[in-house]
């Protein structure tokens, strides 16, 4: 039979209840419900008053071709900036998991590069990056004018996904090798047994136990890669060049915190919160079915 | 009997200890600057300290002139503001529609002190003034563009002088090419050049970016930089960078321009005075270089230049004493000492014509590596200001500088010819200041 706790009195529930409903509504709710009655209206930043506009804002902001380019632009983002990370993460994952000399050190040193502030990571990835004077000036050298970041904006784009992508591999190395270590090994062992190589043990018997986290790190990924990439965007491209990085989320942070327009800034922030949910839901509607849980 | 003695020179000392503190105001000061130029904003606050008794001035660098405003604006909607707040030059529009300060000569006839307003250089105040000319900030840190040359360059190719024409300057930059240098000119295309590349251009063109006068005549203002010699200048920019004779320099490529210039690998920049003290610090050893005034098209009646940093305001809602301390701190800082203080340390320009004469009488700008800075009064001073070389009083001008940047990327990237760009940047800018506009319905600019 299943254990229950039951409480004489309704109200102890609820009072256990409270802590968290009231973070979350200072927090999140409060914040959000606010960033609503901005997008409605016409903010001057120094609180000198506001006008009710209506839907202006999101109609001003879903009207500009430019706008609709910079939400494709994200999704590529977030696509490509998942996959590679979740791609590379697994990889290495798989490797230390398997035992490989140095594992019990890259267990360690693999999850410091989320610890990475996004502007201090950038700062080395654009050094690093920097066509006359990084590592790739090598490839310029051989193909001059192969590698140009400050005009070409697909290689901008490489750019800031390749830093997005390597803040979020320890991350996700994290979550794959801990679900590694609890499929129990009896189950790898009884496949090697069957004459099974490595990687039709992986194919066969650990991925599809993965898929549960495979699933979550999906979501977190995609998530965080529309909401955290503005500081590397920042320091990287500034959403250059002609806009080839301009971001959903950089365009928020821009117009809001340079440009001082909180209301465009806050309309163009309920879109990108509702782009999340939606691609979220859909993630739970579609992908969650392939997902084995134990 | 000690222990009496002791109890008293106790009390003594609390009473005493008590009353300084009684007597010392404390007020706020925000800033933007950071790195060294933090440093140097508080030894001016250490100084103020230092030469009085009834006031400190306690000053918080906020990482950025961005974060500067947007912790200033944070803290006055929930009541914190600080007394004093710098504001960088495109913040201006923003901050005259805010109605949360007290303008300067307000603020200093307030407090008893007599200013000469006409003392401040016409180019700089009329960027802080009201339309109708009164100043409604302190100019603080103000630089403007010079043209920085390689002199040693500029010999092998049998010139002793820079360029004073775009005409003459292209010529050089091709010489220096036949000379084996690689890059004559260098100039950087993002949000931040507009300040020399369309806004300094155009004043000392004496052409309009907006109009209304540059926005100083209403909210309802356009831009026209699409239809002014900018367009020539962006095309010729473009074809000069085609054959070679410009080349971008940028952080993000390696080296950005003042790097360049310093390091000797590029000949010609245009950049701000602020520099000067850089390149005197890291330039390569033996470099031979000076500055000059911009280059103007051949056949233009040369204007003053633009002012560019930032200036200090003062906010609403502070007591009495604190805003007597405030005035004593700007009283302080417009003294020419403090100008010739501030100007050694940093690469800033004096503010006023007494400062500049009281610099100029102390032999500052005789000898290096001071000695070529003047040139950055005379280019704000070559003409009194006319209504379209006062400054600029634009809103949103934060997001039409990114949109410069961007339509400069689209030119040099080939993605689009410089008029389509132009126009490009026009047709946007003017949805921002429609929207500032809106934002601000029924104000008007003082």
């Amino acid at each position: 039979m299943e254990k229950r706790t039951t409480f004489r009195q309704w109200w102890i529930g609820v009072a256990f209840a409270v802590p968290q409903i009231v973070l979350i509504f200072t927090f999140f709710y409060w914040p959000a419900g606010q960033a609503v009655y901005w997008s409605l209206t016409l903010q001057q930043p120094w609180g000198g008053g506001n006008i009710w506009v209506g839907f202006d804002n999101f109609r001003q902001i879903l009207s500009d071709p430019l706008y609709w380019n910079s939400v494709v632009r994200s999704i590529v983002f977030a696509l490509v900036a998942t996959g590679l990370s979740m791609g590379i993460a697994l990889i290495l994952a798989v490797f230390v998991d398997r035992g490989l000399t140095g594992s019990r050190i890259h267990r360690v040193v693999m999850i410091w590069p989320y610890g990475i502030a996004a502007p201090a990571l950038a700062l080395a990835f654009r050094f690093m990056m920097a066509p006359e004077a990084g590592f790739l000036s090598s490839l310029n050298r051989l193909w001059p004018g192969l590698w140009d970041p400050g005009l070409d904006g697909v290689d901008a784009m490489i750019e800031v996904i390749v830093a997005f992508s390597w803040k979020y591999v320890g991350y996700d190395f994290v979550f794959f090798l801990a679900a590694l270590q609890g499929i129990p090994r009896a189950l790898s062992e009884a496949a090697a047994l069957d004459g099974a190589g490595w990687f039709r043990r992986l194919r066969d018997v650990q991925l599809p136990l993965l898929t549960p986290t495979v699933f979550f790190l999906l979501v977190i990924d995609i998530t965080e890669s529309f909401q955290d990439s503005f500081g590397i965007v920042d320091i990287m491209t500034a959403g250059g060049p002609a806009r080839a990085t301009e971001l959903m989320v950089y365009k928020v942070y821009f117009d809001g915190f340079k440009g001082f327009d909180y209301s465009g800034a806050a309309a163009q922030s309920i879109v990108l919160m509702i782009l999340i949910v939606a691609l979220t839901i859909l993630q739970f509607r579609f992908i969650e079915k392939r997902v084995h849980y134990r | 009997m000690t222990k009496k003695i002791l109890i008293a020179t106790t009390a003594l000392l609390l009473a005493a200890g008590s009353a300084a503190a009684a007597e010392k105001t404390k007020f706020d000061f925000w800033f933007g600057l950071t790195g060294d130029l933090e440093k140097r904003v508080q030894e001016v606050c250490g100084r103020f300290n230092a030469s009085q008794n009834d006031y400190e001035v306690v000053c918080t660098s906020q990482g950025n002139y961005d974060a500067a405003l947007q912790n200033t604006i944070a803290a006055f909607r929930a009541g914190k503001q600080p007394t004093v707040v710098q504001v960088y030059d495109v913040g201006t529009a923003t901050m005259m529609l805010s109605e949360a300060f007290i303008p300067a000569a307000q603020m200093m006839k307030d407090n008893g002190y007599t200013i000469d307003w006409n003392d401040y250089i016409g180019g700089i105040s009329g960027y802080y003034a009201s339309s109708k000319g009164e100043m409604f900030s302190f100019p603080f840190n103000s630089s403007t563009a010079l043209l920085y040359w390689n002199r040693a360059a500029f010999e092998k190719i049998g010139k002793s002088e820079a360029p004073k024409t775009w005409e003459e300057a292209k010529a050089d930059a091709e010489a220096l090419k036949a000379k084996g240098y690689e890059c004559p000119i260098a100039i950087n295309i993002s949000a931040n050049e507009s300040w020399q590349l369309l806004e300094q251009f155009s004043a000392i063109h004496g052409l309009p970016i907006a109009s209304k006068n540059n926005g100083y005549d209403g909210l309802d203002a356009e831009l026209v930089f699409n239809k002014t010699k900018f367009v020539q200048y962006v095309k010729d920019l473009k074809s000069w960078y085609d054959a070679g004779l410009v080349k971008i320099k940028a952080k993000e490529l390696g080296q950005d321009m003042v790097q360049a210039f310093a390091a000797g690998d590029c000949q010609m920049i245009l950049t701000s005075v602020g520099d000067h003290g850089t390149v005197t610090r890291t330039a390569k050893e033996g470099l031979s270089w000076d500055v000059a005034m911009l280059p103007v098209y051949a056949g233009t009646e040369r204007k003053n230049s633009l002012v560019g940093g930032a200036s200090l305001w003062t906010l609403k809602g502070k007591s009495a004493a604190e805003y007597k301390g405030a005035a004593a701190f700007f009283a302080f800082i417009a003294k020419p000492e403090s100008a010739l203080f501030w100007s050694t340390v940093t690469g800033y320009i004096p503010v006023t014509k007494s400062g500049f004469d009281f610099m100029k009488a102390q032999g500052f700008y005789d000898k290096a590596p001071y000695k070529g800075r003047e040139v950055a009064i005379q280019s704000l001073t070559a003409t009194p200001p006319t209504p379209l070389t006062r400054g600029i009083r634009l809103g949103g001008f934060t997001q039409i500088r990114a949109e410069v940047g961007n339509g400069l990327q689209e030119v040099f990237s080939g993605k689009a010819d410089p008029q389509t760009a132009i126009d490009g940047i026009v047709a946007r800018g003017n949805q921002i200041l429609r929207r500032f506009e809106a934002t601000y319905k029924g104000k008007t600019l003082p």
